[in-house]
């Protein structure tokens, strides 16, 4: 049992960000001082210049550079709305205040400026993070929450009202959500020695009832179909302020595989961000090699699977001998399977058989 | 079966449907018109800005109603024109087609009996009088009761009263009585008055309706267009007709000086070609020429230095020879074989100037001759253009003037088309185009129609410039449906070309056509010129407004976020940002 208060940033952090955000209005206070018109500079998003690194083991984007200027008619709104979304994540962190995307778009009309709609108020956060190289979660942004924990954590709160409180991840038979609170929680005690990523909830609940968390002493993430980035972010925590192990639990399809995917590598969305990923994550399975070895029930690949199937083939975060000899045979046996089709073993087999084989064979990579 | 002749007034009074009195409303209405024109027309010979009043009430001042189920309503007219001297009162009012006029001059008025229409429908409707009150402005004014006898064509005159004139008055009172439905026509009928006050913005008018209500039209203006003068008829323009009177009353003995005096631009040149073109000229013959009258020739031709130049010294005794041998039948062709470089004008010149060419005398003429010179003036091809002096155009400055009055718009432009005939009949356009104001918004052009300063009402979709105003590509000129946008259309001419005897549409006349295209065009370009630089200040206030509205809010926004108190002054961005003055935008 390790017990160790982390060095988690979380206040550093803020101040981190309020200082960013300070230096970005001062900059625009200066060039209007001097009599100009006011302008940023920050990396394109543009497609051609996003690269995946090998080094960093994730997307990031190139030298290639755009200029935002308010003398420029078209680029004077979203400019506007770029500095108003910088103000109005300075007064969320300074008063601790959180908010959704949705949130943001409304927020902005009190301030009479307008978004044409959703995708628009989403855009220029994004550019709000490419130009200060923080993810809206560190501006209290948050989208809605789906994905949850449970097992042996114990976290301390820093929100307002709960500033101290600790809270053990056990203590809710469901697992607990990971929300604003959770996300910006200090690490108090962990238990745990390694974190299970679960892409489904059913799983999840049969995990919690067969007490995975107490068998393997691990902490189960459920991370409800594609990690949202908030969870990424967590997960990457866990990784690197508790040195957990992380391992991923998907569906056997190219999108399962997918999930585990931007969990370790990120996304090329996410280019701009770090902190997002959590490069020596595993993937445990399901496997197209699991389906032939455990004779699981499937069911056909579809043309979309195919196709997508031959996209990550040139996909360079798929570079992995593990990654290629899934995806090969993917492709030759034309099959997937879900998590559930070891039920057909009984419901208990895939925690009393399949997941103790699967993690030793991780461990001892 | 029996042959009856019948007056014109009866022919009228039968077929009043062609002048425009189809209905009770549309009575109304041409009877207004038809004496508020005769008032105008008045005014304008005297070249004094014309005072109407109007005055349309009801019978006895109580709603009387007929059998049709009708009002009778009484008409009074009053004028500041010429007024009419008292021996020709009677037939001014009383008899149809009185006053046949030979001389042509642009006037409200077409044939001369609109007026006696309005007054015989009165009359058919009601079986009351008319009521005359004239003077000149000498020291007498006359009062006639008339009724028009139908059958004969003739004035009764039922009662005669003569006052001194104590305030010097000059004009014409017209009242009479008849049967209309004003109520159905009262649109139509203030559209005119207003439609006629833009085009006369130096016109005072005043109407009083049958419910006492007062509307003023009220000049802008007593400056007037200058006034036509008169002028004989163009031979193009003739017909067998009106040949026919010229020849009953002209004192010319011969056709060489009858086309001379009673045409419109023809001299003796014009005169002489035409009727050797025509065939009504004739030259003795070579061989049976006197002495005498070869030494008066070679004499003309001597003495003039203009002759000299074109056929240099010519020799008598060299001549007389050559006069023995000709084998040509008259003087022209021996000439033209002696010279061949000389013109045949030149020659027909020295012909009549030496007494050699004979024409008939018109009186003398067969009818087959009087119909073969009609068909010949149309053929010849060098009779010169009618000028425009007998036309009066409104200018472009008095067309200015009376849109601003009427429509008061945010943009006119005006144009004056060069004068232009058709058919032997002077005529010229003048278009304009207005812009915003009190113009409404509508998906169709508002057009309206002038011929010789009359509002064309009726019929607008038969009518020529409706026609040419379709056939535009607008959007060329981006002008967008919807837009608040009035076109005029005004043709002055000695002949207006309607399609009927009711004033109501232009007919399409190539030339007229043309020229009404061309005049639209020409504002249109103007026009143009404007929406194109609205469009573009528009676009720039808007693009000013961006700056406006996002400049101080990046200031604000970005003074919280560096955590400093006083905002940046960003009055000099906003300034560089302007292209035009402020007054401009």
């Amino acid at each position: 049992m390790t017990s160790k208060k982390s060095e988690n940033s979380t206040k550093q952090k803020k101040d981190a960000i309020l200082n960013d955000l300070r230096g970005f209005g001062g900059e625009l206070y200066e060039q209007m001082e001097k009599g100009k018109f006011p302008w940023v500079e920050m990396p394109s998003r543009s497609t051609e210049n996003i690269y995946y690194s090998p080094d960093v083991r994730q997307y990031i984007l190139g030298e290639k550079s755009v200029k935002r200027t308010a003398r420029n008619i078209r680029h004077i709104k979203p400019f506007t709305q770029m500095v108003w979304a910088g103000f109005f994540a300075s007064e969320l962190v300074k008063n601790r205040k959180t908010s959704t995307l949705r949130d943001v778009y409304y927020s902005a009309q009190a301030y009479e400026m307008t978004f044409k709609d959703q995708p628009e108020s989403n855009n220029i956060l994004t550019d709000l993070e490419t130009a200060t190289g923080f993810a809206r979660e560190d501006f209290n942004v948050f989208p809605e929450e789906r994905s949850a924990l449970f097992g042996d954590l114990t976290i301390e709160y820093t929100v307002p009202g709960y500033e101290g409180k600790q809270l053990n991840m056990t203590s809710h038979p469901d697992g607990v959500m990971i929300g604003p609170s959770v996300v910006s929680s200090e690490f108090a005690k962990a238990g745990c020695d390694k974190v299970i990523a679960i892409e489904k909830g059913g799983l999840f609940t049969r995990f919690i009832e067969e007490r995975v968390h107490e068998k393997f002493n691990a902490l189960l993430v459920l991370t409800a179909g594609q990690a949202p980035r908030a969870t990424r972010h967590f997960l990457n925590r866990l990784n690197k302020e508790l040195e957990l192990p992380v391992y991923i639990f998907t569906d056997g399809d190219p999108w399962g595989m997918h999930i585990a995917m931007v969990i370790i590598s990120g996304s090329a969305n996410a280019a701009h961000l770090r902190d997002l990923t959590t490069p020596d994550a595993k993937w445990g399975g399901v496997y197209a090699t699991d389906i032939i070895d455990y004779k699981l029930p499937t069911d056909p690949l579809t043309d979309v699977d195919i196709k997508r199937l031959h996209e990550l083939e040139k996909d360079p975060r798929y570079t992995g001998d593990l990654w290629k000899r899934e995806i090969k045979t993917f492709l030759k046996i034309k099959k997937k399977a879900e998590q559930e089709a070891f039920s057909r073993y009984g419901l208990t087999y895939i925690v009393d058989e399949y997941l103790p084989a699967k993690l030793e064979e991780m461990a001892a990579d | 079966m029996t042959f009856q002749e019948i007056s014109a007034a009866d022919f009228f009074y039968r077929n009043r449907d062609i002048a425009g009195f189809t209905n009770p409303s549309r009575a109304i209405f041409v009877s207004v018109r038809e004496i508020v024109e005769n008032s105008l027309d008045s005014a304008d010979q005297m070249n004094v800005p014309p005072e109407v009043y109007i005055r349309l009430s009801e019978e006895n001042g109580i709603t009387t109603t007929t059998d049709s189920g009708n009002g009778v309503y009484r008409l009074m007219v009053m004028d500041n024109g010429s007024g009419i001297a008292a021996r020709h009162i009677p037939a001014a009012f009383g008899q149809v087609l009185f006053g046949s006029n030979y001389k042509l001059k642009q006037a409200r008025g077409t044939f001369g009996l609109g007026g006696k229409m309005a007054i015989l429908y009165g009359q058919i409707t009601t079986h009351k009088p008319v009521l005359i009150r004239s003077s000149t402005g000498g020291s007498k004014v006359y009062e006639f009761k008339l009724m028009i006898d139908i059958q004969r064509n003739r004035p009764l005159i039922l009662d005669r009263k003569t006052r001194r004139n104590k305030e010097n008055w000059r004009g014409t009172i017209v009242e009479f009585s008849l049967e209309g439905d004003y109520y159905r026509a009262m649109s139509k009928i203030l559209e005119y008055l207003k439609q006629t006050a833009l085009v006369t913005p130096y016109a005072d008018i005043k109407f009083v309706d049958p419910k006492g209500r007062l509307y003023m039209f009220n000049r802008a203006t007593t400056k007037m267009p200058p006034p036509p003068t008169e002028t004989l008829a163009h031979p193009y323009g003739v017909d067998v007709e009106t040949l026919q009177r010229l020849i009953r009353v002209t004192n010319c003995r011969n056709l060489l000086h009858f086309m001379r005096e009673h045409f419109h631009r023809v001299g003796q040149g014009t005169s002489l070609s035409f009727l050797d073109f025509a065939g009504f000229i004739r030259t003795p013959d070579p061989k049976r020429l006197n002495p005498e009258a070869v030494t008066q020739l070679v004499e003309t031709a001597n003495k003039s230095k203009k002759f000299r130049k074109f056929f240099g010294k010519v020799n008598e005794e060299e001549i007389k020879p050559l006069l023995k041998k000709t084998k040509t039948p008259n003087m022209i062709e021996f000439l033209k074989s002696v010279y061949p470089n000389v013109e045949r004008t030149i020659i027909l010149r020295l012909l009549a100037s030496a007494g050699f060419v004979r024409s008939k005398n018109p009186k003398k003429l067969k009818p087959s001759e009087i119909v073969r010179l009609v068909r010949m003036m149309k053929q010849f091809t060098d009779f010169l253009p009618p000028d425009a002096s007998c036309l009066s155009p409104l200018g472009e400055d008095l067309l200015k003037t009376g849109i601003l009055k009427e429509l008061k718009p945010e943009f006119i432009a005006v144009c004056q088309r060069k004068p232009s005939t058709y058919a032997g009949h002077p005529f010229i356009v003048e278009t304009a185009i207005a812009y915003g104001g009190d113009i409404p918004k509508k998906d169709d052009i508002v057009v309206y129609r002038f011929a010789n300063k009359i509002p064309l009402l009726y019929d607008e979709a038969s009518d020529v410039s409706v026609r040419v105003i379709r056939s535009i590509n607008w959007r060329r000129y981006k002008v967008a449906p919807g837009m608040p946008l009035a076109i005029m259309v005004h043709l002055c001419s000695t002949k207006v070309p309607y399609k009927t005897v009711g004033k109501e549409f232009i007919a399409d006349r190539p030339e007229v056509k043309i020229e009404i295209l061309n005049g639209i065009r020409e504002v249109a370009r103007r026009l143009q010129t404007f929406l194109a630089k609205r469009e573009h200040v528009a676009k720039e206030k808007k693009r000013l407004t961006v700056f406006a509205k996002y400049l101080p809010k990046i200031a604000r926004f970005a003074t919280d976020l560096a955590g400093k108190t006083e905002t940046p002054n960003i009055e000099l961005l906003l300034k560089s940002v302007r292209k035009y003055d402020e007054q401009e935008v």
